[in-house]
């Protein structure tokens, strides 16, 4: 198996997911320059409510497309609506606030939805039932899934349509408007509650998506899955230049790709056993071919936040971000 | 019509202990190019962001047409007819130049998320009239051939005419340019002036705030003075010339 292409193919899997919810991170961040922290409860959410269609219909005769196809379209709006009551509730009473105060607001949101969760779903993951057989196929010694390609062509069908929607619609001009200068905005007759309510919106409906995305792949989702996935997709948005939408997708996938190749590389390259004239210096512990692994592949989530880290301090306005817009 | 376009009665406007604007009254009529002028700090601008809802006011109202406005937000003042340019001009500068006058037909069209979603016909048919209605007006200030670039790549010159092309594309009845010759040179003034008497003559009225004495005085109906937030005259330009106040003002006080 070639190890190198089969990173590629996972990163570029779970990439994509990164990406899309990085999308809804950074949405919200060009219109109001606020981090929904809250954001990754949205996606985790959507795949609890997905995943809990899916198990009450997995017993049916229904096709399995269709039945993994209603959890989705029945965790968009709820995600949807989730993410219009979070602005509506949460922030919008703290727009003129000073900018900690809807910050912690963020924090709190996240909180309570991580245990609204809790209470509904309880404390166990929820397992995707085995209803599709997920056909793989093998390309260059290594193994795409089913579910893989799926994944990454939804996302990829998301991130065109949302680049559409923003660049070449004339709600998107509102929006790129809104978020450049939301005073001039109100001059041109914009009423930017609605605009702003709307990157809620539709950054949430992609949440849900994200969310039945990520849940599928790894075939459980639970009540915390948010935090780690929501602070990747976050990194990703910072990676790519916050506030701006082809670096939440190039940073999104980007990250994945770290991910995936770093955690598919460190064991052998850490394992001590494996470096020139270890036999010296490790004496028996090598012996009989013996392996000594410093750092497993278990390490995966640091590479994640090793890169926000050195973009912070090299680049801190991200690959693609520009500098910091003046304001009037 | 009425004999008067935009009535201003007793505006008052406070910054903590400042008083900005003091009782301030004006008439604008229709049709007409009507100067504001004032030595720095005089509440040119202040009195231009009370008329436009960028600031609440202190006190009095303004009629437009005889109506009360309500100026409780930009969006509202844009929805009754008064339109705006910046003295430091204030485009969306990553967006194209007719993106840029897009964005002010906003305010005469209804743009919904699910309309633009769903992209139906009627929507594709509005979009389209915006498009050509934002040509046009890029035309008509001269800079159609600028229509695709970035509005921060334009020139200077340009940037001014685009910012006035959006204005238009609110249709306003009352056109307010702050300071639209500040930074212009010489050939690029007279240029301005020629689309400032274009516009009147197309029928917009216009309230011009500047600078530039001599291009007020040849170009307005009619003048009006500010110095510290107070009306010192208000007539024909050759009579606002002449007062011994505006004289003062502008000259100080040594010739008493």
């Amino acid at each position: 198996m070639d190890i190198l292409l089969q990173q590629i193919i996972n990163g570029l899997t779970t990439g994509s997911v990164y990406a899309v919810v990085a999308l809804g991170y950074t949405m919200v961040y060009g219109v109001i320059q606020l981090i929904n922290f809250a954001h990754g409860e949205v996606v985790m959410i959507g795949a609890m409510v997905a995943f809990t269609i899916i198990t009450a219909l997995a017993g049916t005769a229904m096709p399995p497309t269709f039945i993994v196809l209603a959890g989705v379209l029945a965790a968009i709006p709820v995600c949807m609506g989730i993410g219009y009551s979070l602005e509506r509730i949460a922030y919008r009473p703290l727009r003129h606030a000073p900018r900690l105060a809807p910050l912690i607001t963020a924090i709190g949101m996240s909180i309570i939805l991580q245990h609204i969760a809790l209470l509904i779903w309880g404390r166990n993951p929820l397992a995707f039932p085995q209803i599709i057989d997920n056909p793989s196929f093998n390309i260059g010694g290594a193994a795409i899934s089913g579910v893989q390609i799926a994944i990454i062509m939804l996302s990829l069908l998301m991130m065109g349509g949302l680049s559409w929607f923003v660049y070449r619609t004339r709600f998107g001009i509102a929006i790129r408007a809104t978020a450049e200068n939301v005073h001039v905005a109100g001059l041109m007759g914009i009423n930017a509650d609605r605009v702003i309510a709307a990157t809620f919106v539709i950054g949430a409906g992609l949440g849900a998506v994200a969310g039945v995305m990520f849940g599928t792949y790894y075939g459980i989702a639970h009540y915390t899955m948010g935090f780690t996935l929501g602070l990747k997709a976050f990194s990703a948005a910072v990676l790519g230049g916050i506030g701006n939408l082809p670096g939440a997708m190039v940073g999104g996938i980007l990250l994945g790709l770290v991910e995936a190749l770093g955690s598919g590389y460190i064991g052998d390259l850490t394992n001590l056993c494996h470096w020139p004239g270890a036999t010296s210096w490790m004496g028996e512990r090598c012996a009989n071919g013996a392996d000594f692994v410093v750092f497993g592949s278990n390490y995966q989530d640091v590479f994640a936040f090793l890169m926000l880290i050195l973009v912070l301090v090299f680049r801190p306005s991200g690959l693609l971000g520009e500098r910091v817009s003046e304001r009037a | 019509m009425s004999e008067v376009l935009l009535e201003a009665r007793n505006i008052g406007k406070r910054f903590g202990g400042v008083q900005a604007l003091k009782d301030v009254s004006l008439t604008i009529r229709p049709r007409e190019i009507y100067g504001l002028i004032g030595p720095n700090g005089a509440g040119k601008t202040t009195l231009f962001n009370v008329f436009t809802g960028l600031y609440p006011r202190d006190g009095g109202e303004v009629l437009l047409n005889g109506k009360p406005l309500s100026l409780e937000s930009p969006h509202t003042v844009a929805a009754a007819g008064i339109a705006r340019t910046f003295q430091n001009i204030r485009l969306f500068n990553n967006m194209t130049a007719i993106e840029n006058v897009m964005v002010g037909r906003h305010v005469r069209t209804k743009a919904g998320v699910f309309g633009a979603i769903l992209h139906t016909r009627a929507e594709r048919a509005e979009e389209a009239a915006i498009r050509r209605r934002a040509e046009e007006l890029l035309h008509y200030v001269g800079i159609a051939d600028r229509a695709h670039s970035l509005a921060r790549h334009l020139s200077y010159g340009d940037q001014r005419r685009l910012e006035i092309a959006r204005a238009l594309a609110t249709d306003p009845i009352l056109l307010a340019l702050d300071e639209p010759a500040a930074g212009m040179n010489a050939t690029e003034t007279v240029a301005l002036r020629a689309l400032i008497e274009g516009l009147r003559n197309d029928g917009l009225t216009v309230l011009l705030i500047e600078h530039d004495v001599k291009l007020v005085m040849g170009l307005c109906d009619r003048v009006a003075v500010l110095e510290y937030g107070q009306k010192i005259a208000e007539d024909v330009p050759e009579v606002v010339r002449a007062n011994p106040k505006v004289i003062e003002a502008y000259l100080g006080t040594s010739a008493h």
